[in-house]
């Protein structure tokens, strides 16, 4: 069994004998270390006066970036974030609103 | 001893496939390699062997499910024919970067069009740049023998590259002919378990395979690719080697038939090197110095070690079963004439092609390819490329 990848070692300037055969990588959440955020072109936005925190939003996120902590949900993860609007969609409330952009 | 039989080429495979009882078998059948899934069935239901059978509903999907099973760690088969092997195409790419040993038996037939489900190479010829290893029968007994030594060969840590073992529809996949078989105990031995390092099944190294790879990388995966195609050729012969020891049969990456002296070559590849060994015989009585190759191992193409065979003779004829309308002939024959051409070989090549589409060749066609060799070198005759044997005209 490999050690995990380190994905920040593989890079731009690595040459082809430090990749992994077929480009596998081993050990999960690699992503973590991307801000893959930049992607998004619409950003959710959340009106915390009108947020319940019935938390609904954050396991309809496709890419977890609804963190809660002590059974209320924080702020957006926005290098995560891709910018679908399933959580805007899903919120009973109108708390979130799309706004163009990054 | 091995144990005697005759059976079809397809049965052979069936026959090997029983032996090597692989995990995963996804297939989707199509003349003429339908047999191979179809008896590989027939053990399954009746318990002969427990490999999973995936009935998919087309080979894009046969090829996706071998190359997923693959990668979550089980040793993955099919079997495929012509426009089979076509509808694979997209797939074929990403089992050889993502370097997934899967094997495909593949017998030969020509692609669509015009419809015909004859032999010829066109359908494996047309991959022959998807990054899969190629080897390719003359027998039965060839067949089943090289069906046996992929798995070593692909599964090899310097390889792990997919491999399609090529037998030539019809003629071979159903023609029955005498065979040695292996004892199950020594191939099971032979042939080992397939332990991955790595699979996406292993719960305690979760891992991505077949990762995005733009411009940054593209060129580095294919690099990587080349060099496991480049390590093959050592590690076919390795397992060619410790084969013989459990069957007492040679191979290596071609064959060599009366070629010590051969002034005059012929280069061909599958069932008609047969014919083409009775052709030489004929010559050689009349005293003529002809010989053969037969390729057995067309990815990773041995340029350099056929170059090094074909070093002292004076004409090679390079045979063509599929066709590629560039212009400047089939694949076996610009990669062989580049390949002479490399290695300084001055002998005369011509490229000419044959059994396209199941169309016969005879022995009497060999002879004649040797005569228009003689002719060429000896007697001043132009030298003509890409001829159709047996074209009517």
């Amino acid at each position: 069994m490999s050690q995990p990848t380190d994905v920040l070692e593989i890079n731009e300037k690595s040459p082809y004998y430090d990749i992994t055969p077929g480009n596998q990588i081993y050990g999960g959440g690699g992503a973590k270390k991307f801000n893959t955020g930049e992607w998004r072109t619409e950003t959710p936005v959340i009106d915390w006066d009108k947020c319940t925190h019935c938390l609904l939003c954050t396991p309809c996120c496709p890419d977890s970036c609804i963190p809660v902590k002590d059974g209320k949900r924080e702020d957006f993860d926005y290098d995560h974030c891709k910018g679908c609007g399933i959580c805007s969609k899903v919120c009973s409330f109108g708390a979130i609103t799309m706004k163009e952009g990054i | 001893m091995g144990i005697r039989e005759r059976m079809s080429g397809n049965e052979a495979v069936a026959h090997a496939i029983k032996q090597v009882n692989p995990d995963v078998m996804a297939a989707f059948p199509i003349t003429p390699s339908t047999e191979i899934p179809q008896m590989v069935s027939t053990f399954i239901a009746n318990g002969e062997i427990d490999t999973e059978f995936i009935p998919v509903e087309s080979e894009h999907s046969s090829m996706s499910a071998t190359m997923g099973a693959c990668a979550a760690g089980a040793r993955a088969i099919t079997a495929t024919s012509s426009c089979g092997l076509a509808f694979m195409w997209e797939v074929l790419y990403v089992a050889a970067s993502d370097r997934l040993p899967v094997v495909m038996a593949v017998v030969n037939r020509a692609l669509t069009g015009p419809i015909n489900i004859n032999c010829d190479h066109s359908d494996s010829m047309g991959a022959r740049d998807s990054g899969w290893l190629q080897i390719y029968a003359e027998t039965n007994q060839e067949a089943y023998d090289n069906y046996i030594q992929s798995f070593r060969i692909a599964e090899h840590p310097d390889v792990r590259l997919p491999m399609m073992v090529c037998q030539d529809g019809f003629i071979t996949s159903h023609a029955v002919m005498n065979i040695e078989l292996i004892e199950d105990e020594k191939v099971k031995n032979f042939v080992g378990t397939y332990n991955p390092e790595n699979y996406l099944l292993n719960a305690d190294m979760p891992m991505a395979i077949g990762p995005y790879a733009n411009s940054p990388f593209y060129m580095e995966t294919k690099m990587n690719q080349r060099i496991a195609m480049k390590n093959a050729k050592k590690v076919i012969l390795e397992v060619a080697k410790e084969f013989e020891k459990i069957s007492g049969r040679k191979y290596g990456l071609f064959e060599e038939y009366k070629m010590d002296d051969a002034e005059y070559a012929i280069v061909i590849m599958g069932s008609a090197a047969g014919t083409t060994k009775d052709a030489v015989d004929a010559l050689r009585a009349e005293g003529i110095k002809a010989g053969m190759i037969k390729i057995r191992v067309f990815r990773p193409f041995p340029g350099e070690e056929l170059a090094a065979a074909l070093s002292k003779v004076k004409a090679v004829a390079i045979l063509d079963r599929a066709e590629s309308f560039s212009g400047q002939g089939g694949p076996v024959g610009s990669e062989l004439k580049a390949a002479l051409m490399d290695a300084g070989v001055s002998a005369k090549a011509v490229n000419y092609f044959y059994g396209l589409g199941g169309r016969d060749y005879t022995v009497g066609d060999a002879e004649k390819v040797y005569r228009n060799l003689i002719d060429m070198t000896e007697n001043g005759k132009k030298l003509e490329q890409f001829k159709y044997i047996g074209l009517r005209k």
